[in-house]
């Protein structure tokens, strides 16, 4: 048998089940009823409208990430400073200004969250740290979603004895204080630079995240696996691994895009945590975690030194929860737990 | 029922033997040491110091010596940078502080969130109903380091009702602004959880069954729903424990109390490796211990689950 025929059969039996429905709508149009079928993923779509809270949450969610993306540039385009430019005229003039404050204490558009002890402006600061924030956030819930889906998926096909060790040894790591071992792991470990301390950040906050994901995932596995078109792809000869990751793991696409909604902002949650604990992102780099600790040490003096951060962390994290929750409504109905 | 106990204890005992050679590998394999500074030592007092931590000896002794400290006499050892002090001595000095907080954390969690979770499943869909879960939703995304500071601005430094920080020992108002901000959470958490369970709770038969009986609605939901509707809210005080002992590190970092996490946050910091394989495996061995209580409460309280 060639590769190519061996592929082939594959590409046909394989219609996910919202293809099969879009194609009956096709053809209910084309006989001239007034019938709109329609996929999964619309119906998904339209039931995530009409929840505001969750519509709420994709556009903050959309707004922040892009803010996060050009802001900084765009800060520098308009008022000509970056978010590490420190004003050295007068150094005596150098503090903290309030929000909305210019160097004469004058309203100012300059400094919409204000100044740092530097000096330097804080929208600047808080947008930089949001690249940080999220990117930890997504990388480190990449990492988990492969050792989790590779993992559940591996667990429910295989089943049996297989099975019952893998999903035992989740249950023994989820009693595990895992945090405490991250703490230890990065207090240890510690990286002479920021970007190593971020690699191992992702590393530890995501392979510690993955449990929920792999029970997910096993779950949708077992109850799928036994369905029709996985034997087809297997009477045509299609192969134990192709199964799972061609066949198997793109159905499981909705539980899993929920879960790793809700996964973002724990870990985005966790990641600051372990900055204000001092194990985390490190100077010169800064996270909406390092950089509401180094508002703590003001707050009486300079209290939007925390709260700009923190605010805009807090709002970030709601949405994305919102988000996650709204998504999981629309797409599963039945799943309405918590 | 005695059969599924034996058995957890007997996946508990060696998960802890697990998580105490983890850590103590993970410190092994770490590179430097705890004596190395920033000025290099002389040899002499390198081997000195070797010799006395016992560290000039193989691996596979130093390991088999902590652990039989450990397992055997439940003895952590002395710490290194609290010169003088047994693991053991800090443990007993700082586990009331932490126990407190967050004993007292979750009991108001307890009341406040099964208060607002049944008030809101009750009243499904009404504006109290959203309101409430969205309080809930924010609840779970203000980081309680960003709380507590912001508690603190408020009610100590601008209204001066409470003190800011510092143990005063139990009662005492000292403890209202860490278990508020450690509370939270939990309170979010729980009222959601009580939410759903109530929902699923309410529309079953047996609640038709007692309505139809002509029980008060008084009757009927704190007598019948809510003890079917607590179930979830049980099988999270698990995770929980977990969950309260990462709170309890920030908060005692934020209210400078000397509990615990406090203690685990700077041993980690100083590098005090005794102390640390210390407080972990109290941690652990206290976390898995309780993990097991909750799970044969669960039994007893829904009938419905066996455990083989």
């Amino acid at each position: 048998m060639t590769t190519e025929k061996k592929t082939e059969p594959d590409e046909l039996i394989h219609i996910p089940p919202e293809m099969a429905i879009a194609e009956a709508d096709v053809r209910s149009e084309e006989a001239g009823e007034f019938v709109r079928g329609s996929s999964l993923w619309r119906d998904a779509w339209r039931r995530l409208l009409k929840n505001k809270l969750a519509v709420f949450g994709l556009v903050f969610v959309i707004i922040i990430t892009v803010a996060s993306i050009v802001g900084p540039t765009l800060i520098k385009r308009t008022f000509g400073f970056t978010p590490d430019y420190i004003p050295s005229h007068d150094l005596r003039l150098t503090k903290s200004f309030p929000p909305f404050t210019g160097p004469d204490g004058e309203f100012s558009w300059a400094h919409p969250m204000g100044t740092d002890n530097a000096g330097r402006d804080q929208l600047a600061r808080v947008l930089q740290g949001g690249q940080i924030s999220l990117f930890v956030g997504i990388i480190a819930t990449l990492v988990s979603l492969l050792i989790g889906v590779t993992y559940g998926a591996i667990a429910g096909y295989f089943g049996g004895r297989l099975d019952d060790v893998m999903m035992r040894i989740v249950d023994v790591l989820y009693s595990l204080p895992y945090i405490i071992l991250v703490i230890v792991l990065l207090s240890m470990f510690r990286s002479q630079t920021p970007r190593g301390q971020l690699i191992l950040l992702f590393v530890a906050l995501g392979s510690v995240s993955w449990l929920t994901m792999a029970r997910i995932v096993r779950g949708q596995v077992l109850s799928l696996k036994n369905q029709e078109f996985v034997l087809a792809a297997r009477a045509t000869g299609v192969s134990g691994p192709r199964i799972i990751f061609r066949h198997l793991v793109p159905n499981t696409l909705g539980p899993v895009i929920v879960y790793a909604t809700l996964t973002i902002p724990q870990i985005m949650l966790t990641e600051a945590f372990l900055s204000f604990l001092g194990f985390g992102v490190q100077a010169p780099l800064a996270s909406w975690g390092s950089l509401a600790t180094e508002g703590i040490a003001n707050i009486s003096v300079f209290p939007w030194q925390l709260i700009c951060p923190g605010v805009t962390m807090a709002l970030t994290l709601f949405s994305l929860n919102f988000l996650g929750d709204g998504l999981r409504d629309a797409l599963d109905p039945q799943m309405r737990t918590v | 029922m005695l059969r599924f106990i034996v058995r957890r204890l007997l996946i508990t005992i060696p998960t802890i033997l697990v998580v105490i050679t983890l850590t103590w590998g993970l410190i092994k394999l770490a590179p430097g040491n705890f004596y190395s500074g920033e000025r290099p030592l002389s040899a002499a007092v390198e081997n000195n110091i070797r010799e006395k931590y016992g560290l000039d000896k193989p691996w596979y002794q130093q390991y088999g010596k902590t652990m039989w400290s450990i397992i055997g006499r439940l003895d952590f050892g002395t710490s290194l940078r609290y010169e003088g002090q047994s693991v053991n001595s800090i443990i007993r000095r700082s586990l009331p502080v932490s126990a407190t907080i967050g004993i007292l954390a979750y009991a108001l969690a307890l009341v406040v969130g099964i208060t607002v979770g049944s008030i809101a499943a009750l009243k499904q869909n009404s504006k109290w109903d959203y309101a409430s879960m969205a309080v809930a939703m924010l609840g779970i995304s203000v980081p309680n380091f960003v709380l507590g500071p912001i508690l603190v601005l408020i009610f100590s430094l601008t209204l001066y009702w409470v003190p800011p920080s510092r143990w005063n020992g139990f009662p005492s108002r000292n403890l209202i602004l860490p278990v508020l901000t450690l509370s939270v959470v939990y309170m979010a958490y729980i009222a959601r959880l009580t939410r759903a369970g109530m929902l699923e709770v309410l529309g079953s038969d047996y609640i038709r069954t007692a309505r139809a009986k002509g029980l008060s609605e008084k009757d009927v939901v704190i007598r019948h729903a809510l003890r079917g509707g607590l179930m979830p809210v049980i099988s999270y005080t698990g995770p929980a424990l977990a969950f309260l002992l990462t709170g309890t590190v920030v908060v005692e970092r934020i209210f400078a109390l000397p509990g615990l996490g406090n203690y685990f946050i700077q041993a980690s910091l100083n590098r005090d490796e005794p102390l640390i394989i210390g407080i972990v495996a109290f941690i652990a061995i206290t976390l898995l211990l309780m993990n097991l209580l909750v799970d044969i409460a669960y039994a007893f309280l829904d009938p419905r689950v066996r455990y083989q």
